[in-house]
């Protein structure tokens, strides 16, 4: 190692410090949030109030220290951005179980199991799972190796909720599998599998995809034989959507993968494809299907059916306009008028209670987190991390466009988690699953450059045996 | 490798995030206001029933205040006499919004006003609902009692007011209508009698004390005979001519008096008598001869052409400009296009009666905390000065003598000096004309002066005395009792 490469690898700063300020930052903003809904709300003091933000604490410190660790070189606000969205979660699935207790106590009846203790444990989960990923993976080019086993799961995965005695309907979707008491949502870790698998596979097919044979309108289109991992991903969109009724997942799983095509074959023709594919695939849908049809139509005049289908949205627009620009004030709203506040609708009640200053606030956080993912997927060197980081990145970003967009009415409403904020186990482990694999590919790629010399040729030797 | 595609995305995700940010924005900020008051939308209902807004008091008697209910509506908003004070407090309507001191002092109520700023500053803390104040009016609970009685079957108003002060002491009206249904916790029966209450020709929810403009017909001789004494060419015993009818000057048109006879022998009568009988040939040759700018004058001195909020709009009372002879001499008694409120001519029986001070008219005494404590009283102010002492105490006698040997006998009471004077306007040939009285008491040191208006009484005679004086006398016996 020469002079000039040690003064590059101390002048590189890993920004460890700034992550910690901006964890406790975030870690205050939850504690002041607490102690407001009990004082708004007359609660006063949350009873396990210091129990929990001292849980809370432990975790965000126990997570910075591993990545001080481990990744050293990490992008230092990915951690501080999804802990603060998943604190502020945690601040409105208690403040709706507030609301929740407060409504049974007025009708008398015994009070709701709280939500929040449940969901503070999910998070611990999600922690031991966001530990072990950047203990295990200390190389993402190793994931690599398991590309198709990655696929096979993640098909697998998408198909159980269909499996007899464990898949579950519920509220009309067949998303659920359940084991003994034990229940969780298998599409939230086939979305982290399909990535992988998606990222594997196109790093080794995109010469061949990206093979114009044919020239229309000035575009180059691939051949028909190249057509069948579309058209494969395009069935299964479908038999997600008409077998399981899971829109949302049959809309991301899709949208993520024609835009991972993009990139990877750097060809718009197949953009253009996937679009006629998504169209015919939609219009195929409304026409045949009544659930897809009656979501439609509920987007169109929710008011026509504000007592019966369009209860929900209508509810949750009614919460929008009643928080207006500075919000209702937290403790202050009625975020349980909406059917589901705290799991698809919990930016509902965020819109209720905290505003539109509050929404711009949430939607930036889940901005940079997308924007400081794509930069990861630019900077780093390998193809298959860039595909990696960039899926994952549009894996939040298209949720959370699917979900917001739903419920304020700018899309149909579709199911999805909100991530990191919904209550829900499945949903809040996969995306911190998502957070540890962009911060293990950031690490890589913020890492000085004398590291890395010999480490990009053992990547061409991995993907050589491939 | 992949970047240039990677920001591509980039660009489109960012530009999917705008698309949120927009339609977020329209609907919290653009369609909210719509949204917000949709039928089924529960919302705004119990955020409102949910706090406890601040009473109106009357005495130490709440007119309006809120009721813990004990269901889910938390405070229901009561008025426990409703048609009896509702052109005071007004109402509240989630509905149709809030009229009245409702509205005008709505910012008290709620506990959002400035003068709370202590109070909000803990209440930001804690992130509370802010507490209502409550807000004390000027009205005599006995004197309202008295107008609204007095005006019961008929359409009209009355207006009373402390001299002295310019407290408004009443302010009545008939008909009136029952706020407690505008407030109801069922948006139906608040629509229906809302809808009931626009369709009633009667208008009840117009605030007509001080709302209804009419012609004031006799009872602005007062301004007239002011406007006299204060050019210094008249005393109340200057001679005017007062023949059985008067041809308005530059025209072929006879104005007659209301008996179509001479006011006095050979024609002739004094100020003080043309008074006492209101004689129109004599008043209307007295606006001539003083000039419309002088009656102007006098007329804008004693509150015409203002527009008063009490904090209440009141309505503007008009003496109207740019005369010529024959107008001027209409107007000099009050008919042509002179239009006064009944608060109008509560103020010039008050100015006369001040000493020739026009004092501001107001309906809020005080301003109370959460904790009742005093945190605004209102200090009476001096409008202007628009008579002489000397001018006011001479046309005070005249008054006097409108009831003691006048027109205005039904105003008398025994043992109290009533000074007064009565009025009949014509409106248009489609309304019965408009009886008035106007009146202070005891008329060297008033206690109280009341203008009584009546639109609409069944009655075949209409008369100011016999309509109007009755429930004047019972307004200030009310207040000296």
């Amino acid at each position: 190692m020469s002079m000039s490469d040690l003064q590059t690898l101390r002048r590189q700063p890993s920004r460890r410090g700034t992550e910690l300020l901006l964890l406790s930052c975030a870690w205050a903003l939850g504690v002041l949030g607490t102690l407001q809904i009990g004082w708004a709300t007359g609660e006063g003091t949350p009873s396990r109030l210091w129990v929990t933000v001292a849980v809370v604490g432990v975790i965000a410190l126990v997570m910075h220290l591993v990545v001080r660790w481990k990744a050293r070189y990490a992008d230092p606000i990915l951690l501080p951005v999804a802990t603060l969205l998943t604190i502020l979660g945690l601040v409105m699935i208690y403040r709706i179980d507030v609301a929740a207790a407060s409504r049974a106590e007025g009708n008398n009846a015994p009070p709701p199991t709280p939500d929040v203790y449940a969901q503070l444990t999910w998070f611990a989960i999600a922690v031991v799972l966001f530990v072990a990923v950047l203990i295990l993976v200390q190389d993402h080019r190793r994931l690599q190796r398991y590309t198709y086993s990655f696929g096979l799961l993640g098909l697998l995965l998408l198909v159980l909720p269909l499996a007899p005695i464990i898949g579950t309907t519920v509220n009309g979707a067949t998303l659920w599998v359940r084991i003994g008491g034990f229940s969780f949502q298998p599409a939230e870790a086939a979305k982290i599998l399909l990535t992988l698998f998606f990222a594997g596979y196109l790093v080794v097919k995109r010469d061949s995809l990206a093979l114009v044979r044919t020239r229309f309108l000035g575009l180059g289109f691939p051949q028909v034989r190249d057509l069948g991992p579309l058209v494969i991903a395009w069935v299964v969109s479908l038999g997600v959507l008409v077998f399981e009724r899971d829109l949302g997942t049959s809309l991301l799983f899709f949208g993520l993968f024609i835009t991972m095509l993009y990139i990877a074959t750097q060809r718009r023709s197949w953009l253009i494809l996937g679009s006629i594919f998504f169209a015919v695939g939609a219009y195929l849908a409304y026409q045949l299907f009544e659930h897809v049809h009656n979501r439609v139509t509920v987007w169109l005049d929710p008011w026509a059916y504000a007592d019966t289908t369009g209860y929900q949205i209508v509810q949750s627009l009614y919460g929008f306009a009643g928080g207006g620009i500075m919000g209702a004030g937290l403790g202050q709203g009625f975020p349980n008028f909406v059917p589901f506040a705290n799991t698809d609708f919990i930016v509902a009640a965020i819109g209720e209670e905290l505003g539109l200053t509050g929404m711009f606030a949430l939607l930036l956080l889940y901005a940079v987190l997308v924007e400081r993912g794509l930069r990861t997927a630019v900077s780093v060197r390998d193809s298959f991390g860039q595909l990696l980081a960039a899926g994952l990145s549009i894996t939040l970003a298209l949720q959370v466009f699917v979900i917001v967009g739903g419920v304020t009415r700018l899309i149909p409403l579709t199911g999805l988690t909100t991530p990191f904020l919904s209550y829900g186990g499945s949903s809040l482990v996969a995306n911190w699953v998502i957070i540890a694999l962009l911060i293990r590919v950031s690490d890589r790629a913020r890492r000085p450059e004398v590291h890395q010399i010999d480490a990009d040729d053992a990547l061409t030797q991995v993907v050589r045996r491939v | 490798m992949m970047s240039r595609q990677i920001r591509r995305i980039g660009v489109v995700l960012a530009l999917m995030l705008v698309a949120l940010l927009v339609n977020i924005t329209v609907i919290q900020v653009v369609l909210a206001r719509d949204y917000r008051e949709r039928p089924g939308n529960q919302r705004l209902l119990l955020a409102e029933y949910d706090r406890e807004r601040g009473p109106i008091l009357v005495g130490a008697n709440p007119a309006a205040r809120s009721v813990e209910t004990g269901n889910t509506l938390r405070y229901l908003r009561t008025y426990d006499e409703g048609p009896l004070y509702a052109p005071i407090t007004g109402f509240y309507s989630l509905i149709y919004g809030a009229t009245g001191l409702e509205r005008t002092e709505n910012r008290v109520l709620t506990g959002k006003s400035d003068l709370f700023f202590v109070d909000r500053i803990s209440q930001l803390f804690a992130g509370r609902q802010p507490v209502g104040g409550a807000v004390t009016t000027t009205i005599d609970t006995a004197a309202q009692v008295a107008a609204f009685r007095g005006l019961k079957g008929k359409v009209g108003a009355v207006v009373a007011i402390e001299p002295a002060t310019g407290r408004i002491l009443a302010s009545a009206q008939s008909p009136s209508f029952d706020p407690n249904l505008l407030t109801s916790q069922d948006p139906e029966t608040i629509r229906a009698y809302y809808e009931e209450l626009k369709a009633d020709p009667a208008k009840p929810l117009l605030n007509r004390p001080i709302v209804a403009l009419n012609p004031p017909g006799s009872t602005f001789k007062l301004v007239t005979a002011a406007a006299a004494l204060a050019s210094g060419l008249y005393t109340p015993d200057s001679i005017l001519p007062g023949p059985a009818s008067y041809r308005l000057p530059l025209s072929t048109s006879e104005l007659n008096n209301w008996n179509r006879k001479e006011c006095g022998p050979d024609g002739k009568v004094t100020l003080e008598q043309a008074l006492a009988i209101s004689c129109n040939t004599a008043f209307a040759w007295l606006g001539v001869q003083l000039g419309d700018v002088a009656l102007r004058k006098q007329a804008e001195l004693m509150g015409f052409d203002t527009s008063f909020q009490i904090p209440l709009k009141a309505a503007t009372s008009r003496f109207p400009a740019e005369l010529d002879e024959p107008q001027t001499a209409l107007s000099a008694i009050g008919q042509f296009d002179v239009r006064a409120t009944a608060m109008q001519m509560a103020m010039v029986g008050a100015a006369i009666g001040n000493n020739g001070v026009t004092m501001r008219p107001y309906l809020v005494q005080e301003v109370r905390g959460p904790d009742l404590a005093i945190l605004q009283t209102t200090e009476p102010t001096k409008f202007a000065a628009a008579m002489t002492p000397l001018n006011a105490a001479q046309l005070t006698e005249m008054m006097v003598n409108v009831v003691e040997n006048g027109t205005g006998s039904n105003a008398k009471i025994s043992g109290v000096r009533v000074a007064g004077k009565t009025g009949t306007a014509e409106t248009d040939n489609e309304r019965p004309a408009v009886a008035w009285f106007v009146a202070f008491a005891p008329a060297q040191s008033p206690k109280v002066a009341v203008a009584v208006v009546i639109e609409e009484s069944g009655a075949t005679e209409i008369s100011g005395n016999g309509l109007a004086a009755p429930i004047a006398r019972e307004v200030i016996r009310a207040i000296l009792r």
